[in-house]
Formats: structure tokens, C-alpha cells, sequence
């Protein structure tokens, strides 16, 4: 599987821009000396304004912004690091392997809490729980689960309700699924009971959050379990059909990162973008431009910590033996 | 003092420069140990956590059917994440076939068992410590081997070690310090009983030749044992000598009293011009050689003394008048009269001896030139400073030759036959100086010699 | 007056002696400290002269011993030694004076008159010779009731004549017994003392006569 992506991956870069991107943008307050290129997962829309921010103060600077998943990226960047000044993602574990295995450059000079960077190259920027997203409608009348224990219980009790309306990450696909499916293993028991009830029940399985929320808000899907927060928040305030859960029992939060590549092209403005990112991010400034959370750890709160043993669940031994089980769990 | 001494440098230098180099070398040497022991200690740390890491990864694998499973737990990592973020490398092998994990990590040759074998090499430009286990796992059919190593890097490590340097640096330079200052007072200690040794000989009369008695510590005993030796021994020579100058001068001046009697008896017999002339020329050839001789010996004694004053309070008037009743009979010989005019008490405070000599070889030349029934006027007075004035009403001192007089061995042009070695002034006038005074000579507006000896 | 000699010396004990008889003066001599202190127990002498350097000691024991006994007898030291250490030391121990050798027989006379002065306070022994009294260690003459204070010279001049009462001594004899060596005086300088002798003792018992081209000599009528 894997190999074959590197080979569609290669193909992709000789037959130059052709490449599949989720999306591709690129600013610019002409004229330009300098390009950057950041390679994302964030949904354009999310991080718009921090780019604009940025080219305010850096007009001489043209941005290219590319998005695609979490486990692509992980692929294309260690293809061609060179192409790439900048990596976003949401996929903490693979953005600290690439940072161990030395594709990444330090950034001096940034003002940020140890747990929310490692090695001085990986910088934390956002803050965002797992999320259970329901639709409300489908709800009507029962009590809305507020840990995963009751979501089980309710699934459990009204199973043909849900049967073959319920959605979460394929964490095959999805490097975020993955990183969501581990800590949630780790924390608990219960979420492959949960799996194994959703498994029971026939789940659809998504490669991104977006697709999950777009389902749940049709009606296709009633319940998204493990969807990023900051995503379901934003369509919850518009649409109102759907609501946000926040599982009580365990939460998992999950930082987005970014890197400098060692070999980028425009290292010098990659660094910069950096900090600037940090800074916008660090929730001192409160101009409410920002779509995404800032990385402000309240009271009591935990997140995933930036650690090697991330590199765990990444281990080719360890991923066969749990997408073994996970599959075992879900598809039925 | 120390003229013709060759003085290499000082005890107390070398002492110190002997600690302190000590202290020096000893705080390079504590720094080098404490810190390769912190770097072992350190480094034994990163060992325990790597070892362990590879263990907790072993215990993991396991042959299900028919394949190895290696599920190892989240705190195998988990327990390597350090202060500086350390990357962490790792590979598991299958009977030497990498299964896992980085596949470029060099693999250890001597790894054996379970137990854990570390090595420190370069791996991606970095250092890095790695540790490596391996274990048999016996299956339904097979066995194979699982081995698995873990490398990090050091930078917690390094960071960890140089902060250890540091504060041993730190620490060695304050026990430097601290040695410096206790050897300067160590040093400065023990030098001290050597100073109050020389302070104690310099502060000796001239005439103390006694043994030292206080107490020295016991390295100093070998010095102060000879230096009482040879001092016993200069004491002796002394006392040898001056026996021998007594016995001599006995020998001499005794035949020359016996030849003094009879030359003056026979000339009281013989009424021959000539023969009178020789005779009297005879004893005065004696009388002027006695007198030499003795001024010789009183200026060989001042020089030494002036260099070692004895000094006490004296009272220039006792003194005085002492010495002109000693000298009273020579006096009445010519019908000479002293009168004495002084201050109540004129006290000064020298060398009595000194001071005793040089008034008597005053008064002796004033007596020598007086005229028959004169008079010696000598006044002691208190101010401006303490002096003694002689007059003599004699002929005076030549006027042309007056800065002269007070040189070795010079005397007055009109000094002809009269008996005198010519270093009568000269003591006076040393023994002034040693005493910061002056001797002043001049001659009375009414005839005759004066001479101010003032202090 | 009676002296007591102590100096090995021979030769020089000889010439000390003749010249003290010729003085008028009872002199007894011994070399060395044993008889010395032999003498100075049997017999009572006005005055010791004492050498310091004697074949059995040193003159200083004989000074001690003397003066642990309580005898205060003068002493006056003949000493070879200058220096004023030495006499120091000599006067400490209880000498009463001392002289250096070689010495002048006057300067020798004189001390032991000074001396002698000293010892004897007011008791002094007083001539008589008609209406003249004579204290000689004072020098004074007393002529009808007038005491005269005899200078140096004169006394001695009047020791000397009256010592030798009836001989005659020449000018020259005289100018060699009172003056010393190193002045050069003309005989006639004797003359001034005789005058001043006659006219102390005008109209007394006591005459000095001249004998031209012989001397001069006193008589006792």
C-alpha cells in the first residue's frame, strides 16, 4: 500500500504541478522576491488569516499553500524535503518522527512553553480535542452521551436506530485518525468496546474530518466519533443540526505543528513564518481573527505530549498488530 | 645588612608558590575526577534508562503463530524523553534481519543475552549512546533470535555534564582560593618564630654573645643550635683576644714604665746639656707612643660602637664633674683650675662611654695646651640643645686650620712639643656624629681654644 | 707615709721604689698577690699600689680581697690596659684611682696625694716646725696663726726642701722635679716658686737660703 503511494507520488512530481492536492492556494501582494511553500492539512479557510497576517507585515513574500492529508504529507515531504519549506499537521506522531529523524531545523528565538515544542524545531500552534459529533435531530428524546461509556449504552440500547449510521476516521488512511485510535487505546478499555459496538453496528469510515461533518449534517451519518473539535465547532455555529460532545470520561487533545525542513529553499522566511505563527497562535492577542484555537493550556487540561514515545504506534510491528485488532474491531 | 649577602628568593615565596602550585594541581586533578566520575554517574543513567528501554521492548516479543510480534508498550519510549528532547533511534532485528525500526542504526557484534551492551558512536552527525539485548524465543516449531537496539542521542547528557564542569570548576577554583589564602597564612605562620629569631639577634648589644634560650620550633633547632655555637665560639676568641691584647699591652707597657722611671731618675743625676735633651726627648717618645696607643684602641672602640649605640640616660653635669675629679691631680700638676658653670641637670640620652671618652679627650687637650696656673672654664648647659663648652686659655686653635683639626691623625701646627696622636678632636667629633650632634670648634675672642660638644 | 707595692715586675718596682724613698715616703715591695696579701695583713700602709697582671692571678683578686676583708686602705692600680672598659671595671671593684703605664712619676705622686686627700677627711696629720704648721696632704700652711693655701707647685717645691731639710738642691734638679717633660721651661722659672715660698714663711723658723751658682736649701733655725 504504502509503496504504491511513493510510486503514485513520484509519477505525480515528475509530471510537475500536476499533483493531487485537497486544495492549493497561493497569496501574494505582488510584486514578490521570496515564495514560501507550506505543506498542510489545515483547511485553507482555518488558516487564511494567519497567512494574511503575515503577508502585512512580509509583503515581499508570496505563499503557497497545499493541503492534503496527514499521511500523505508524512509521504511527500520525505520524498522531496526540498520542495517544502514549511510542514503543517495535525499528525503529531509523524510530525515528531520527521523531526527525529532529522528532516527539521531548529527556530531560535521563540517564546514557547516546553511542552509545546520538542527539540526546538516542532512548535505546537494549536489546541484541539477529539470531539463525538452528533446529530441533534436524531437525538430527539434521548439523552445526549457524555462519555463514551453512555455513548456505548445508548448505541447498545437502540441499535437499529444506528445501524450503519455511525462514522469515524479510517485509520489506515487518516494519520490523525491513527494518532486518535492509539491515544484512546492507550488511555482505555473502553474505546475498543466502543469499536467493537460500532463494529457491530456497521461504521462508515472517513479520511477526514470534513467529510464526517458534511455526512452528519445530511443525515447520512448520526454519529462522528473522534472528529476534530475545531472543525465541528465551526459548522455547529452555522448549522445548528449539529452538536459537539466533548467526552468527559478521557478527552484527547491533540496539538497541530509545524516544522521548518531543513533542506527548505527559504529557510531564513520559513523561521520567520514560524514565529509569527507562534505569536498569533499564543492567545495573547485576542483580535479574534484566528479560526483556530490557541495553544493555551487550561487548568487540569492535558494533551498528547511531544515525546519519542509518539514513534511507538508509528513502529511497523506495533501499526500491523493494532490496525490487526482495529480492524478486527470494526469491520465486522 | 645585607651587603655581600646572596639572596635568592624568599622562604615565605617559596612556600607559597610550592602550595599554591600544589593547590593548583590538586584543583585540576579534583576537577578532572569529579567530573569524569559525574560523566560516568551521568552517563550510567542514560545507560539504566536505555537498558531498561530495551528490556521493556524484548519482554514484548513474542512468537504468535508462527511470526514474531513485538508489542512493546508506550513507555519504552516513553522513559527516554529527556530535558533537551534527545532523539531516539531503534531497530529490531529477527535472527540479524531488521523488522523494524531504522534500518541504517549500526548493529552491535558482541551482544549476547538479555543483558544489556552500550556503545557510543556517531550515528546521522550525531553521538550517540546505544544500547543493545537480544533474547531467544522458542516457537512450535523454531527458534529465533529478537534482538533490539535503542541509540539516543546526548544532548540533555552533554548539557547535564557541562553544567557539572561548571560548578567543579566552580568548585576547584574556590578551593584554589581557599588554599591560596590558608598558604599565605600557613606560610606567613611559619616564617614568623625565623623573623622573631633575626629580630631578636638584631636587637642584641654588640657585647651579647649569650646563647639563645626561647623556645624554637624543631626545624629551627639545627640553625639556632649552630648559631649558638658559633656565637659560643666568637665569644671565645673574643674573650682569647682580649686576653691577648691585655697580656700584650702588660708586656709592653710595663718595660716601657720601668724604662720611663729610670730615665726619668737618671736625669735628675745627669747635668750634661746633651745628655738631658736625649733623656727628656726619651720620655717623651714614650709617653707620646703610650698615648697613641691608647687613642688607637678608644677609636677602634667607637667606630665598632657607633655602629651598635648603647643608649641610657645621662646626666652631662654628674659626668662632668665625675671626670674632672678624675682628672683633678693632672690638673694641679700645672695649678690648672676647672671652673665649672652649668644648668642644674642637663640630661641627654647616648651612649655613656662614647660620651665619657670624648669629654675626656676634651678636657685632656684643654689641660694639655693650658698655660701654667690657668683656668678651664667648662659650662653645661640645657639649651638650645644639651652641650659641654671647654675653653682653654692656651694659645688656640690655628685659625687658617680650624676644619682640618677634627680629621684622623691631624694635629695643630702649633701642637709642636707637645704629646698628643692628633685623634683627640677626631673622637670627639665621631662620637658627635654618632649621636647626631656637632663639634664645633673656635677660638675665644681673649685667647684660647673652645670647643662646643653639642647633642 | 707607707706604701705598699704589688708588681712583678722588678726592674719597674725597683725605679717606683727609689723614686717613693727619694719622695721621703717608706715603701715595701711584693711580686706577687700571696705575699701581697701577707703585707697588707701584718703591716698598715697609708696606700697600695697594685699591678693588675702578677704571675698568680690577676690584681683584681687582691682588689676583692681587700675589700671583702673591709679594708679600705686606698688602692691605686697600675694598669696596662687603656681602655676605658678596663678602667671602668678597675674603679667598680673598688680601686680608688688608677694610671696607665708608662706614667709619669709626678702625674703618679699626685694621684696618690688626691687620693690620700680623700681618705684622710678631716684627721690629717699636721707638721709642726717652730711657728709653722704644715698639713701636707691638705697643703697648708699655717704661719702665726694664718692658714696658707700652698698652690701645686709651691707644695711641692716646699715637700721637697723640707723633706731634705739642710741639702741643697740645684735649679735644675728642681725644674726636673716639678715640671713635666713636655714643658720647656727655663731653670729660672723655679725662681718665681722660691720667691712666693719665702714670702709665705718671711719672719718664721723656717728659711730657704740661696747658694749661688749651687742651688737653694731650707733651714730650720
Amino acid at each position: 500500500m504504502r509503496y504504491f503511494i511513493v510510486l503514485v507520488l513520484v509519477l505525480f512530481t515528475v509530471t510537475a504541478n500536476a499533483q493531487d492536492w485537497e486544495d492549493r492556494k497561493v497569496f501574494a501582494n505582488a510584486p514578490t522576491v521570496q515564495k514560501l511553500r507550506i505543506l498542510s492539512s489545515t483547511d485553507t479557510s482555518f488558516f487564511e488569516p494567519i497567512i494574511d497576517s503575515y503577508l502585512n507585515d512580509n509583503p515581499d513574500t508570496e505563499i503557497e499553500y497545499l493541503v492534503t492529508g496527514t499521511a500523505a504529507i508524512d509521504d511527500i515531504f520525505r520524498t522531496t524535503p526540498k520542495d517544502f519549506d514549511i510542514v503543517v499537521s495535525s499528525a503529531m506522531d509523524l510530525q515528531l518522527k520527521l523531526v527525529n529523524d532529522g528532516y527539521a531545523t531548529r527556530v531560535d528565538g521563540a517564546d514557547h512553553p516546553s511542552w509545546a515544542k520538542w527539540r526546538q524545531s516542532l512548535f505546537a500552534f494549536t489546541l484541539e480535542p477529539a470531539a463525538i459529533v452528533i446529530n441533534k435531530a436524531a437525538f430527539a428524546g434521548l439523552k445526549v452521551p457524555k462519555t463514551r461509556q453512555e455513548l456505548i449504552q445508548i448505541l447498545r440500547a437502540q441499535p437499529e436506530q444506528f445501524r450503519g449510521k455511525l462514522g469515524t476516521y479510517d485509520v489506515r488512511q487518516s494519520g490523525l485518525g491513527y494518532l486518535f485510535a492509539t491515544q484512546d487505546a492507550r488511555a482505555s478499555e473502553t474505546y475498543w468496546r466502543l469499536m467493537e459496538v460500532m463494529g457491530s453496528l456497521g461504521t462508515r469510515l472517513y479520511c477526514c474530518s470534513g467529510d464526517m461533518i458534511d455526512d452528519l449534517e445530511r443525515g447520512d451519518i448520526l454519529v462522528a466519533y473522534n472528529v476534530l473539535g475545531s472543525y465541528a465547532d465551526a459548522r455547529a455555529q452555522n448549522g445548528e443540526k449539529i452538536e459537539v460532545i466533548l467526552p468527559s470520561d478521557f478527552p484527547t487533545t491533540m496539538m497541530r505543528t509545524a516544522l521548518v525542513s531543513k533542506s527548505a529553499p527559504n529557510a531564513d522566511a520559513a523561521k520567520n513564518f514560524i514565529l509569527h505563527l507562534i505569536r498569533s497562535q499564543s492567545g495573547d492577542q485576542g483580535d479574534g481573527a484566528n479560526l483556530l484555537p490557541p495553544v493555551v493550556l487550561n487548568p487540569g487540561q492535558q494533551t498528547i505530549t511531544l515525546e519519542p514515545a509518539l514513534m511507538t504506534y508509528l513502529d511497523k510491528l506495533k501499526r500491523q498488530t493494532f490496525v490487526k485488532e482495529w480492524e478486527r474491531a470494526i469491520i465486522q | 645588612m645585607t651587603d655581600g649577602l646572596r639572596i635568592s628568593s624568599s622562604l615565605q615565596k617559596r612556600m607559597m608558590v610550592t602550595l599554591i602550585a600544589g593547590a593548583a594541581i590538586l584543583a585540576i586533578i579534583l576537577f578532572f575526577i569529579v567530573r569524569g566520575y559525574a560523566a560516568k554517574i551521568a552517563q550510567d543513567g542514560q545507560d539504566n534508562i536505555l537498558g531498561a528501554s530495551v528490556s521493556s521492548i524484548l519482554d514484548a516479543a513474542v512468537i504468535r503463530d508462527g511470526t514474531v510480534e513485538v508489542d512493546f508498550p508506550y513507555a519504552s519510549f516513553s522513559m527516554l524523553d529527556t530535558d533537551l528532547d534527545d532523539r531516539v533511534f531503534y531497530a529490531i532485528y529477527q535472527d540479524g534481519e531488521l523488522i523494524s525500526g531504522y534500518e541504517n542504526l549500526p548493529q552491535l557484534s558482541q551482544v549476547r543475552g538479555t543483558q544489556s551492551v552500550f556503545q557510543t558512536l556517531q550515528f546521522e552527525d550525531n553521538q550517540v549512546r546505544i544500547a543493545s539485548a537480544t533474547r531467544t524465543l522458542i516457537g512450535a516449531r523454531d527458534r529465533t533470535e529478537v534482538s533490539v537496539s535503542i541509540a539516543q542521542t546526548q544532548d540533555a547528557l552533554s548539557r547535564t555534564l557541562n553544567r557539572i564542569s561548571r560548578n567543579v570548576a566552580a568548585f576547584g577554583a574556590g578551593f584554589f582560593a581557599l588554599v591560596a589564602l590558608l598558604s599565605y597564612w600557613a606560610t606567613a605562620t611559619t616564617i614568623k618564630p625565623l623573623m622573631r629569631l633575626a629580630s631578636s639577634v638584631e636587637k642584641r648589644g654588640p657585647q651579647d654573645l649569650s646563647p639563645f634560650q626561647k623556645e624554637v620550633p624543631a626545624e629551627m633547632v639545627p640553625l639556632v643550635s649552630s648559631l649558638n655555637t658559633l656565637m659560643g665560639r666568637l665569644d671565645q676568641s673574643l674573650t682569647q683576644s682580649e686576653d691577648f691584647i691585655a697580656e700584650a699591652a702588660h708586656r709592653v707597657r710595663t718595660p716601657l714604665a720601668t724604662v720611663r722611671s729610670y730615665a726619668e731618675a737618671t736625669l735628675q743625676r745627669v747635668s750634661k746639656k746633651e745628655n738631658r735633651a736625649a733623656l727628656r726627648s726619651m720620655v717623651r717618645a714614650i709617653d707620646e707612643s703610650s698615648r697613641a696607643a691608647s687613642q688607637l684602641l678608644d677609636h677602634a672602640m667607637i667606630t665598632f660602637r657607633a655602629d651598635h649605640l648603647q643608649k641610657e640616660r645621662i646626666d652631662l653635669v654628674d659626668l662632668v664633674q665625675e671626670l674632672a675629679v678624675r682628672l683633678a691631680p693632672i690638673a694641679e700638676m700645672k695649678d690648672v683650675e676647672f671652673n665649672l658653670q652649668n644648668d642644674p641637670s642637663v640630661e641627654i640620652h647616648g651612649d655613656l662611654i662614647l660620651i665619657q671618652n670624648a669629654i675626656r679627650n676634651l678636657i685632656d687637650n684643654a689641660l694639655k695646651y693650658s698655660p701654667n696656673e690657668a683656668a678651664i672654664n667648662i659650662a653645661i648647659r640645657s639649651s638650645p640643645r644639651p652641650y659641654v663648652e671647654i675653653c682653654d686659655q692656651g694659645p688656640g686653635f690655628p685659625p687658617d686650620d680650624m676644619a682640618n683639626l677634627t680629621k684622623r691623625f691631624t694635629r695643630g701646627k702649633n701642637a709642636d712639643g707637645t704629646i698628643g696622636s692628633g685623634l683627640g678632636l677626631t673622637i670627639a667629633k665621631d662620637v658627635a656624629t654618632a649621636h647626631d650632634g656637632a663639634l664645633e670648634l673656635s677660638n675665644h675672642p681673649k685667647g684660647g681654644a673652645c670647643v662646643i660638644l653639642s647633642f | 707615709m707607707k706604701y705598699l707595692l704589688v708588681e712583678d715586675n722588678q726592674e719597674l718596682a725597683n725605679a717606683i721604689c727609689s723614686r717613693m724613698k727619694l719622695d721621703g715616703h717608706v715603701i715595701d715591695h711584693a711580686d706577687k698577690i700571696q705575699d701581697a696579701i701577707a703585707y697588707a695583713e701584718t703591716g698598715e700602709y697609708d696606700l697600695v699600689l697594685l699591678d693588675i697582671m702578677l704571675p698568680d692571678g690577676d690584681g683584681r683578686s687582691f682588689l676583692k680581697h681587700q675589700r671583702d676583708q673591709e679594708k679600705d686602705t686606698p688602692i691605686i692600680v697600675l694598669t696596662a690596659r687603656s681602655q676605658v672598659s678596663d678602667r671602668i671595671s678597675i674603679l667598680d671593684l673598688g680601686a680608688d684611682d688608677y694610671v696607665t703605664k708608662p706614667f709619669d712619676h709626678a702625674e703618679l705622686q699626685a694621684r696618690c696625694r688626691a687620693v690620700l686627700r680623700r681618705k684622710a677627711g678631716a684627721t690629717q696629720p699636721v707638721l709642726q716646725f717652730g711657728d709653722v704648721a704644715f698639713n701636707q696632704l691638705a697643703g697648708q700652711l699655717t704661719v702665726k696663726g694664718e692658714v696658707i693655701n700652698l698652690r701645686n707647685r709651691e707644695l711641692r717645691l716646699f715637700e721637697l726642701l723640707l723633706n731634705a731639710r739642710g741639702q741643697i738642691f740645684s735649679k735644675q734638679k728642681l725644674v726636673d722635679r716639678l715640671f713635666s717633660y713636655d714643658e720647656d721651661v727655663s731653670e729660672n722659672a723655679v725662681e718665681v716658686y722660691i720667691g712666693r715660698l719665702r714670702k709665705h714663711l718671711e719672719d718664721t723658723s723656717l728659711n730657704i737660703t740661696t747658694h749661688r751658682g749651687l742651688g737653694y736649701r731650707l733651714d730650720n733655725d
